[in-house]
């Protein structure tokens, strides 16, 4: 267990405790249960929803739940088409998941700070984190993903060989290689590790202020974390809307053959 | 803030949730959209057919009014040229129906007259006989006397 949350006590102990994930096992082989937890719950919601909307779809007139459905699927679509001029049946759909899944992991945030942590403690559950943006795994799996497929389709487009010449000839020339391939693997290494930590240090930022607020007088904590709970619904959805449209842009960037 | 295997499980849950979606979420949400878009696009063109169409019937049937109008004043001249003929002709076969009546009246008119005058030849001469009786106090005798009688009555005549 964590064991280095144990020791503080006080507003600092209260923030670290707040800040420390419910984990099983040792060293690199442990497991956070609570992001894995959440985001799966969340993943199924939002596959759920969209699985019953998907499966009443008419092309006649649409119920609420479709209608909102194909209102993403629209929104998506127009992010996908304004940036990717290729053709492909992943891109879109992994737009809508990053979309949706990134949303909701953030959306996690906007839940009291202390209310599912107290659940989980009646539960016999010490620690709970429940925002898996605020967990660096959460993040940097899906960018980690997200590079892959850049990875994946500039193999697929350009060819072994094309790929390899883009990573070496450009921009300098065949007599700067070096120099070049030290360039481009900070520019694609550059794109997972933006992609997560921005998410990352937006949530886990936005959250350290929740738990901040809490531990402030009762009588002063609505005047704070309500508007910070109103902003709060700008920068999740922002987070998430970025996190859709860079992965749409790296995307298509691998699909262009120079 | 340790990277660990969590990493692993989230790429792992990650990577369902895309195949799911591109599976089973993203093609029917987005055939539906489409296929409205299709009917709308649809919708939209057959109406503006239908205005087209009603324009191209209106003209149609102005060009049938007038048509119609044309013809129907044909008929109507027609059949009041047919009347007049009509009436030419009837009154022509009533002046020959009169001619013939005036004539066969005449004719009988002209046949009694003569029946007439023969009967009053034949009472003149009577009275004549009778009255050359009287005068002459002495019967005539009127086998006798044929050929007087007759002449006279000629000459009646």
């Amino acid at each position: 267990m964590a064991t280095e949350a144990h020791a503080a006590e006080g507003a600092t102990g209260y923030i670290i405790h707040h800040l420390t994930a419910l984990r099983v096992g040792e060293g690199f082989w442990s497991l956070h249960l609570d992001t894995l937890f959440f985001s799966a719950v969340l993943g199924g919601l939002f596959v759920w929803f969209f699985k019953t909307a998907a499966d009443k779809a008419t092309a006649g007139v649409p119920g609420l739940a479709q209608s909102f459905a194909e209102m993403l699927i629209e929104f998506v679509d127009t992010q996908v088409k304004d940036s990717f001029h290729g053709h492909s049946k992943l891109i879109a759909p992994l737009a809508l998941t990053i979309f949706c899944w990134v949303f909701l992991w953030n959306f996690m945030d906007l839940f009291p700070v202390d209310i599912l942590p107290l659940i989980g403690s009646l539960m016999g559950i010490d620690y709970l984190r429940v925002v898996p943006s605020t967990d660096l795994n959460a993040t940097f799996a899906m960018s980690i993903s997200v590079f892959f497929l850049i990875i994946f389709y500039s193999i697929k487009i350009k060819g072994v060989w094309g790929f390899t010449k883009e990573l070496t000839l450009q921009p300098f020339g065949p007599w700067l290689l070096p120099f070049n391939l030290l360039l481009k693997l900070v520019e694609e290494l550059a794109k997972p590790i933006s992609l997560a930590l921005r998410l990352f240090g937006n949530l886990y930022a936005g959250e350290l202020i929740f738990i901040l607020i809490a531990l402030l007088p009762w009588y002063i904590q609505p005047v704070l974390s309500f508007p910070w709970a109103i902003f709060h619904i700008l920068i999740i959805t922002l987070q998430a809307f970025i996190f859709m449209v860079l992965t749409i842009v790296y995307l298509s960037m691998a699909h262009e053959d120079h | 803030m340790s990277i660990n295997a969590t990493l692993i499980g989230q790429m792992i849950t990650f990577a369902l949730l895309v195949w799911f979606t591109m599976k089973y979420i993203w093609p029917p949400l987005f055939d539906s959209l489409e296929e409205r878009r299709k009917k709308i696009a649809e919708g939209l063109a057959a109406a503006e057919k239908g205005q087209e169409e009603m324009q191209l019937a209106e003209k149609k049937a102005k060009s049938y009014l007038k048509e119609a109008k044309t013809q129907s004043a044909e008929i109507v001249s027609l059949a009041q040229k047919r009347a007049n003929e009509i009436v030419e002709e009837s009154k022509d076969a009533a002046k020959k129906e009169g001619e013939r009546l005036v004539l066969a009246a005449r004719a009988q008119v002209e046949q009694e007259m003569q029946q007439a005058k023969d009967g009053l030849r034949q009472e003149v001469a009577k009275l004549a006989l009778i009255a050359a009786e009287q005068i002459l106090g002495a019967e005539i005798d009127a086998a006798k006397h044929q050929d007087i009688i007759n002449n006279v009555s000629n000459q009646l005549g």
